[in-house]
């Protein structure tokens, strides 16, 4: 019987194995190969072995400001996502006492989500702009006399443009972490005495993990993998690992992009095993 | 009636007492309800202010700018946006995007929905379908982009927006896809299934006739991340749909050239799209849980 389940898990897999061999697993491989092999400077690839990609890559001081960049980018992002969207759901969870308003502001977070995330990208322009809303406010409350410069096409738009987009991808698994907290725990705890800061840093945070744990893995690897946002809002003054790559791929340097693409893949890979290591991910979205 | 004089259950514990419980206060809320209430008005604020802000700028007249205030009140660019050479094919893309997105929502749906069945118990293996299907899915876009594109170059085959975009876009939407079959089944009852076995039901019979009813609006939902995850895919697409551009892609090509509020008529537009969508989605759960409701004291 076990044997016969097997087989029947295989062929129910095998729609899915048809989908990820071909468009996950040999696209990288094939990513993989090009980078230990040459341009020939039109496109095309020179099937000639070496390493030179990759000692371009560790020998450019530029690699290490990239990925200091990127990684800036990433920790603020995933810091104000976490801040924002554990407290978002917190008070989805314990404060709001209609269970059916909950769920219904809960909706609210989520529908930019089925948006386009360029448009919400592009929408802060009238806002932060040098004549945007905000600069034109704060001129009229008479709080600055110039408009100020850091608001657009900055890190700081940069950071904004993130949080915007990726929050919702913290906010659900908190919430749906916290939402399995089992009340009479945290009633449990009150009768034996905790006060409210016990009961946050020894119930709610702990069994939180695992939903913080998943929100990080999305929010890391999105922002790690992206350079379309960067790109417009900081105006081209910041790059990113990605940016440098699709510029290689731009100019039809297929190669040392492949090896770019080894090496950030490998980063990103790091880091979620990293994440990966604090939770069982698989109990988590399974049980 | 006051708190004390409620009647208490043994182990019924509402929610609304806990949240009562944390921080009793005359009036009954403790303070860090307003705080959060606070940070919560404000992030659903920052959420929605900027998209409505361009939704009110795509309706100025000719003279329209990027920036507030508002400049007249017409259609005059959304009749730019779709007449203009220089905002490119955005009618052919719209067209595309969403034909794109139907195939990528079927496959996904269906593929998803049968993954999902197979995740149920553990067969030999499966830590590695799961840990491929978690790679595929964070992996960087663009580098998949880049692999697809090789590969296709070295088998021969022109890339075209519904071929290999649908084949990287998949690799992307299923693996969602199948966390979310996760969710929806996990609050599926086997009992259920074994009955209809019991009944004398084949392996398909029980599928068409207990599963799928029953798992019905997950499955709707699973078809609404399909859907959207694809119809604004863009870094997969990138490299993998030819010669012809998608929305996402066109609206990239448009940020980097068009400094008109015909941009903002497109966010406008493709965010109408996108509500009808929801509404479809969400209104089609809703009939199948009232038909559902009203089904019941029949039996």
């Amino acid at each position: 019987m076990a044997a016969r389940e097997g087989v029947f898990g295989w062929v129910y897999i095998s729609p899915l194995m048809l989908v990820l061999v071909p468009f996950f697993v040999a696209p990288l491989l094939v990513v993989i190969a090009a980078s230990f092999l040459q341009s020939d400077g039109f496109g095309g690839i020179i099937v000639n072995p070496t390493l030179q990609n990759y000692v371009d890559i560790f020998s450019s001081g530029l690699t290490f400001n990239l990925y200091l960049e990127t990684v800036k980018f990433t920790i603020l992002t995933w810091l104000f996502a976490l801040i924002i969207g554990f407290w978002v759901a917190y008070f989805l969870v314990f404060h709001v006492r209609s269970p059916l308003l909950a769920i219904g502001l809960f909706l609210l977070c989520t529908v930019p989500f089925w948006t386009s995330n360029i448009i919400r990208m592009i929408s802060w322009i009238p806002l932060l702009g040098k004549e945007g809303l905000i600069n034109m406010s704060l001129i009229r409350l008479g709080i600055v006399h110039e408009p100020l410069e850091f608001l657009l096409f900055s890190s700081f738009s940069v950071v904004v443009a993130y949080v915007h987009q990726l929050t919702i991808f913290m906010i659900v698994p908190i919430f749906n972490a916290m939402a399995r907290i089992d009340k009479r725990v945290v009633e449990a705890a009150l009768d034996a005495g905790a006060s409210r800061f016990e009961i946050m840093w020894l119930i709610v945070l702990p069994l939180s993990k695992n939903g913080i744990a998943l929100g990080s893995i999305f929010v890391v690897s999105i922002v790690m993998g992206d350079f379309f946002v960067i790109k417009v809002m900081s105006g081209g003054g910041s790059a990113s690992v990605v940016g440098a790559l699709y510029e290689d791929v731009g100019v039809l340097q297929y190669p040392s992009a492949a090896a770019s693409a080894v090496v950030l893949t490998i980063v990103v890979t790091m880091l979620i095993t990293a994440i990966l290591r604090t939770v069982d991910v698989r109990k988590e979205l399974t049980r | 009636m006051t708190a004390t004089e409620q009647p208490i259950k043994p182990g019924a514990v509402s929610k609304a007492m806990v949240a009562h419980a944390i921080a009793p206060r005359a009036s009954g809320r403790p303070w860090t309800f307003y705080a959060l209430a606070t940070v919560f008005v404000f992030y659903v604020l920052a959420l929605y202010g900027p998209m409505i802000c361009i939704y009110i700028l795509s309706f100025q007249d000719v003279r329209g700018g990027l920036v507030f205030p508002m400049k007249g009140f017409s259609l005059h660019w959304f009749v730019d946006l779709f007449t203009q050479v220089r905002t490119g094919d955005v009618k052919g893309a719209f067209d595309r995007s969403v034909k794109l997105a139907v195939i990528v929502t079927t496959i996904t749906v269906v593929v998803s929905f049968v993954a999902g069945l197979a995740f149920r118990r553990r067969f030999r293996g499966d830590s590695i379908v799961f840990y491929l299907m978690i790679g595929s899915l964070v992996a960087p876009g663009l580098v998949l982009s880049i692999g697809v594109g090789l590969l296709m170059n070295l088998i021969g085959i022109e890339g075209r927006w519904y071929t290999s975009a649908v084949g990287a876009q998949l690799s992307w939407t299923l693996p969602f896809g199948v966390l979310v079959m996760f969710a929806v089944m996990s609050r599926f009852d086997r009992a259920w299934e074994e009955a209809a076995y019991d009944l004398g039901a084949t392996r398909w019979q029980a599928i068409r006739l207990v599963v799928i009813p029953i798992l019905a609006p997950g499955i709707v939902a699973v078809a609404l991340f399909g859907f959207t995850l694809s119809y604004d895919e863009f870094a997969r697409t990138l490299q993998t749909a030819g010669s012809l551009n998608t929305l996402p892609l066109e609206i990239w090509s448009m940020t980097l050239n068009v400094t008109s509020p015909s941009l903002y008529a497109l966010g406008t537009v493709t965010t109408i799209i996108s509500f009808v969508i929801i509404a479809v989605c969400l209104g089609s759960i809703a009939l199948i849980q009232k038909r559902r409701a009203s089904r019941v004291p029949a039996y």
